[in-house]
């Protein structure tokens, strides 16, 4: 590992080579806005909220994905990149069926968190109002695909934490969607341990516990994060 | 060669609607109908969803009556997981349907209809709203607002909004009553007292000038629906159904309402997205029967609480058997006003409203489940038929507006005989059919659970179809 410096917002800033963009700023408090990135798991840059300016890079790079490099020029703040975050939620919002005032995650979602931070005041496009199934089947648990943005955290810590892997994507493009063991109802998945961390790592009201009415569903992450420091770093704070 | 009447917008009610009155070859009036035009299909896409989520959806069916969807819907829940829930929460879910009589009562006399008999039925459209009351009694303009006032403070409290509360859940509520918010409950009553009290005086000094509105505003023979208690006291959550007619006499006591489609049938006119509901042994159209404060306060044989009881008296000798004029839904409002203060006020007492143990926990244990519950306008039924993990897999929604509306097109028939003359409209006879059409409050966003816009229109129509003449006024 050897010590590189970068430019992120005109400040000149010290990070390891082996850190990612956003893993850079984070530590120097300079916020990105994200959606899929979990702390505990590995990015996969399928938001694209956290775009950034790379200074010598036509194209918008994600930041959780971007190795930072010796030199590099960073902005995270634009009028483009606000533009391109903002289109990005009213597309997120179009794509699926988001209903907010009935849903489970009303107030305590970081979908609808992030459209009000960033300014999302109206969609641009028109509603596709996709015809997607509640899975209720679960004893403990439920998922609405309607309300799945496919940032595949739940598959992440399903597969790198608990070491199930009962969640998976099947699919392309549109009709890509989150399935549990071999595409069978949630309940009938025997490598499910009921763990939870699915519905605990989910960003949106797509994961919840059972009985959960309007704005009932509050995720409590310190688990997640207790398992993985205590995995990684062989502490165990709770 | 006859004719059809048409008033398009129907104004001062809640949602769009338009009237129909034809006349026959002599110019007569024959009939009218009362069109709901709006359709919104609640019924439709509430499929799929679970049934935890209804009584957050259903809700937003009406702004103005949310609580009663949210009732009856986390009632229907309470059915599929067959469970008795707690008492402190049948008692909360109580104390805020009785919030929702009063704001939603005094929104109907306040702001809706007392324009009419107290400015006079005649004075300008322009004129004769809240505003012309707040010109011509400043004084019960306020008292009435500040009424209704209360009546949302009460779900506010106790559900942490005025609207659209997502409070009431299956199996229970969410939250109990806070001592502050007894409290707060607790400097509301003298006022509403007060208010009701005025509303009362100033109704009944009205009946004695307005005879003619009592005999054609809505006078027939009809049924009445409501829910009671087992002895036969008002109830307006819990409770068994009771059918009376005309002469007042009990046709069909403690029904289950879990078993509604025994004994209560649905029409479908080709003419209004709004259905037809009737008595069944009877049939149709002869199972006609009206709903809400009139009804409940027929089928009932006392209130239960001293005030609303003594003026109880008064009202029922208003008929003989029943009191069959719709005008006095107006008088059967502000007694339901005074007993559900009366209610309130006992439950400031009751030490069930601030326990924590307010949710009965269950999976699904019945696929199907109905939950009733009367609301201001009338009696409310959701009807949900599940899959073994709780997925909608049909809804069935009757309102109290479909259930009056067969007393509603019998209502605009009597008027308009009475008023129509000729082949033009007449302004008086516009005035006079909506009013009549306003006594039953109709809400007809939850009517039709619907889409679209409706304002006042009346038509006049010949046989051949023919529109002749036709009105319409403010969207």
């Amino acid at each position: 590992m050897a010590a590189i410096t970068l430019t992120i917002n005109d400040k000149q800033v010290s990070a390891e080579d082996s850190q990612t963009v956003l893993n850079v700023a984070q530590e120097q408090g300079i916020p990105i806005p994200t959606l899929c990135h979990l702390e505990g798991v590995y990015d996969v840059g399928a938001c694209r909220l956290c775009l950034v300016e790379v200074a010598g890079v036509n194209k918008l790079l994600p930041a959780c994905t971007t190795k930072a490099a010796e030199g590099m020029v960073v902005r995270t703040e634009s009028e483009r990149l606000r533009k391109y975050r903002r289109m990005t939620l009213e597309l997120l919002f179009a794509e699926r069926n988001h209903v907010c005032a009935i849903c489970v995650a009303n107030g305590n979602c970081e979908l609808q968190t992030m459209a009000c931070n960033q300014g999302m005041d109206h969609v641009r496009y028109d509603y596709c109002f996709p015809k997607w199934d509640m899975d209720l089947t679960h004893e403990r648990f439920g998922m609405d695909h309607n309300r799945c943005i496919l940032c595949t955290r739940c598959v992440r810590v399903c597969w790198h934490i608990e070491g199930a892997g009962t969640k998976n994507v099947a699919g392309r493009g549109a009709r890509s969607h989150i399935i549990t063991d071999m595409f069978q109802p949630w309940g009938t998945a025997e490598s499910c341990t009921s763990c939870g961390k699915c519905v605990m790592a989910c960003p949106t009201g797509a994961l919840f516990e059972r009985g959960s009415t309007t704005a009932e569903m509050q995720r409590d992450r310190t688990k997640l994060e207790f398992i993985v420091t205590a995995r990684e770093k062989k502490q165990w704070i709770a | 060669m006859a004719k059809r009447i048409v008033i398009d917008p129907v104004t001062r009610i809640e949602g769009h609607a338009k009237i129909s009155v034809f006349l026959d070859d002599e110019g007569n009036v024959s009939d009218a109908e009362f069109h709901v035009v709006e359709f919104r299909g609640f019924e439709k896409f509430c499929e799929g969803r679970s049934y935890a989520e209804m009584p957050g959806i259903t809700p937003r069916i009406c702004g103005i009556c949310p609580v009663s969807h949210l009732l009856a819907s986390a009632k229907a829940g309470d059915a599929l997981m067959a469970v008795d829930i707690p008492v402190g929460a049948d008692k909360l879910r109580r104390l805020m349907n009785l919030g929702q009589f009063i704001q939603s009562h005094a929104l109907s006399f306040f702001h809706l209809s007392s324009p009419d008999f107290l400015l006079g039925w005649d004075t300008a459209v322009a004129k004769r709203n809240v505003f012309g009351i707040i010109s011509a009694n400043p004084e019960l303009a306020r008292a009435g607002i500040r009424l209704r006032q209360f009546g949302q403070e009460v779900i506010e409290i106790l559900g942490g909004r005025k609207i659209h509360p997502a409070w009431a859940v299956p199996g229970g509520v969410r939250t109990p009553l806070s001592e502050e918010g007894r409290q707060r409950i607790r400097q509301w009553i003298p006022e509403a007292y007060k208010t009701t009290r005025v509303a009362l005086d100033l109704f009944k000094s009205t009946l004695k000038t307005h005879g003619r509105e009592v005999q054609v505003f809505g006078n027939f023979q009809s049924l009445f629906m409501g829910l009671v208690t087992a002895d036969g006291s008002w109830e307006h959550h819990g409770g068994l159904l009771r059918f009376t007619d005309s002469s007042g006499s009990v046709i069909a006591d403690q029904l289950d309402p879990q078993n509604f489609f025994d004994y209560i049938g649905e029409s479908v006119q080709p003419s209004s997205y709004l259905k037809s509901p009737y008595y069944k042994p009877m049939g149709f159209p002869d199972g006609m029967y009206r709903v809400g404060p009139l009804a409940r306060l027929n089928v009932c044989e006392r209130m239960g609480v001293p005030q609303a009881d003594a003026e109880l008296k008064y009202f029922k000798k208003l008929g003989r058997g029943a009191v069959t004029s719709s005008f006095l839904y107006h008088y059967a409002r502000l007694i339901e006003i005074l007993a559900s203060i009366e209610f309130v006020e006992q439950y400031m007492q009751d030490p069930d409203l601030t326990t924590d143990h307010l949710r009965a926990e269950a999976g699904i244990n019945k696929l199907r489940g109905v939950g009733v519950s009367e609301a201001p306008r009338g009696t409310l039924f959701h009807d949900y038929t599940v899959d073994r993990n709780g997925l909608i897999q049909k809804v069935n929604l009757i309102v109290a507006t479909g259930q009056n509306n067969l007393a509603m097109n019998r209502t605009v028939a009597q008027i308009a005989k009475h008023y129509v003359k000729g082949e033009k409209i007449q302004e008086p006879m516009l005035n006079r059919v909506e009013a009549g059409i306003r006594c039953y409050d109709p809400c007809l966003s939850c009517s039709t659970h619907a889409l679209g816009q409706m304002p006042m229109a009346v038509a006049l129509v010949a046989p051949d179809g023919r529109v002749l003449d036709e009105v319409t006024r403010g969207c």
